[in-house]
């Protein structure tokens, strides 16, 4: 990263998602079946109460604030003590809603029984900040606690604002990520009506017969540190943040611009932001949601920056449905683990390319690999681009 | 006082406080000694008025501090 020129180390990250709890369970989900008969995709019997004191306490916050406060439990776990000073570590977090459930049921609430019945809580609840917010407050991280809400785009931004953040000298540790659980009745009929949604209940990024994505939740959150100073208190360094970029289509709401120029130029943004060649990028974790139009120019997009042939590409989306603004998280936290285990996880579901994919997308079995600077591309409605190159610790 | 209606009151306590049941006497003081700030105790009271079928205006829960105060005035409430 550019900036003061501190280098940022990846320390702790946490994973919770519908194919598996904690870092572990969610890679060996990765390289499970995909999703192939459902529109939605949730966590299934999601019990918030070992992440918080008691029953009131976890009562009281929206289940996208339960998921990212069960992620960073787990990321301070990896991460061990961070000695800093409150005021040099903050929180930047990313969600595309924040607690539509809650929304939704007081809602329903509100008509059914009147005013008077509405939740006190309704409002810290629903706020999309909430869940940032919840962990500055539980590991008192007294810097900067903002919340980036690019739709689908978000946790994406939000990694890589933290990591500047942490670069630019302004904080020493950041915790970063993103949450998303809005699969509600209402936000599923809304996709649905707008065709979004996978109308066979299949995610097959790239494939030639994708028809929308599979709707999911999940949270992923990552603690970001001075390289020197995780070095200086002997943390063991996971990975680097190597670059990032951001920027917009300004060309329509939702559709993406045509040959996906915007995120061409997004991807060429980080790696600039990096100091990286084309040539140098090993793998292309795509934002690949499954839907006709985003994979068409997120493919073209890669092969014009990448040249012929592109670096190897996936989607986890035939396995994690598309959680919003958790994708972003769950796909930095994917390519961790494949840092880890020198695989890179097939496109699941996906066997026959569309013509418009003219890209090395992964498919079938795992692809072993010699680690090396990762590229995450999410795009969120609004035309926000985000790319985020994350590199191997060396 | 009714024991029968204490002890609803008493579970309404522990659901939405989350305290133990043996926590909730007449003389608990909610700030102190069961931990309820004020969204607690308005999120409780909304479950004591559906509870009781009773309504009780924001104005008479002025100076309530403990468990007794709240239950009588409650029990007063509910016929």
């Amino acid at each position: 990263m550019q900036g003061a020129g501190h280098r940022v180390a990846i320390t702790g990250y946490g994973v919770v998602a519908p194919c598996g709890i904690g870092k572990n369970a969610f890679w060996r989900g990765l390289l499970g079946p995909g999703i192939t008969t459902a529109k939605t995709v949730e966590i299934a019997e999601w019990d918030p109460l070992p992440y918080f004191s008691n029953p009131k306490e976890a009562r009281r916050s929206d289940r996208v604030e339960q998921f990212a406060l069960a992620a960073a439990q787990e990321a301070f776990a990896m991460s061990g003590d961070l000695p800093y000073a409150p005021t040099r570590m903050g929180s930047i977090f990313g969600t595309g809603i924040g607690g539509l459930r809650t929304l939704e049921d007081q809602v329903i609430t509100r008509v059914e029984k009147g005013e008077r019945r509405v939740s006190p809580f309704l409002v810290p609840m629903m706020m999309s900040n909430a869940a940032g917010a919840a962990i500055s407050m539980r590991y008192h991280l007294q810097g900067p606690a903002e919340t980036i809400c690019t739709a689908c785009a978000a946790a994406t931004h939000a990694l890589g604002y933290a990591a500047r953040l942490v670069a630019w000298g302004q904080c020493d540790a950041v915790v970063s990520g993103g949450a998303e659980s809005a699969v509600t009745l209402t936000a599923v009929a809304g996709f649905a009506n707008m065709t979004a949604l996978s109308s066979s209940g299949c995610s097959k990024p790239f494939d030639a017969t994708r028809d929308g994505f599979v709707f999911g939740e999940g949270a992923a959150v990552f603690i970001l540190e001075r390289w020197d100073a995780a070095v200086a208190r002997g943390a063991n360094i996971i990975a680097e943040v190597l670059g990032a970029g951001s920027n917009a289509d300004a060309h329509h709401i939702t559709a993406p611009s045509p040959g996906g120029v915007g995120a061409q130029a997004c991807m060429r943004l980080a790696l600039n932001d990096a100091q990286l060649r084309p040539s140098d990028i090993k793998q292309v974790n795509a934002h690949g949601t499954s839907t006709p139009l985003n994979d068409s120019a997120e493919a073209q997009a890669v092969a014009a920056v990448f040249g012929s042939p592109t670096p190897p590409m996936t989607s986890i989306k035939g396995v994690t449905g598309h959680p919003l603004g958790a994708a972003g998280a769950l796909e930095a936290a994917a390519v961790l683990l494949s840092f880890e285990h020198r695989l890179i996880p097939p496109t699941a579901n996906t066997s026959s390319l569309g013509d418009d994919i003219i890209c090395d997308v992964v498919m079938g079995e795992p692809r072993a690999w010699t680690p090396g600077p990762t590229i995450s591309n999410n795009f969120g409605f609004g035309g926000h681009n985000g790319s985020l190159i994350l590199g191997p610790a060396n | 006082m009714s024991q029968e209606l204490f002890d609803r009151f008493t579970k309404c306590a522990v659901e939405l406080l989350s305290v133990d049941a043996s926590k909730v006497t007449r003389e608990a003081r909610f700030k102190e000694d069961l931990e309820a700030d004020s969204l607690d105790l308005v999120e409780f009271v909304m479950a004591l008025e559906e509870e009781f079928s009773v309504e009780v205006p924001e104005k008479e829960l002025e100076g309530i501090t403990t468990v007794g105060q709240a239950f009588d005035l409650i029990a007063a409430k509910a016929k």
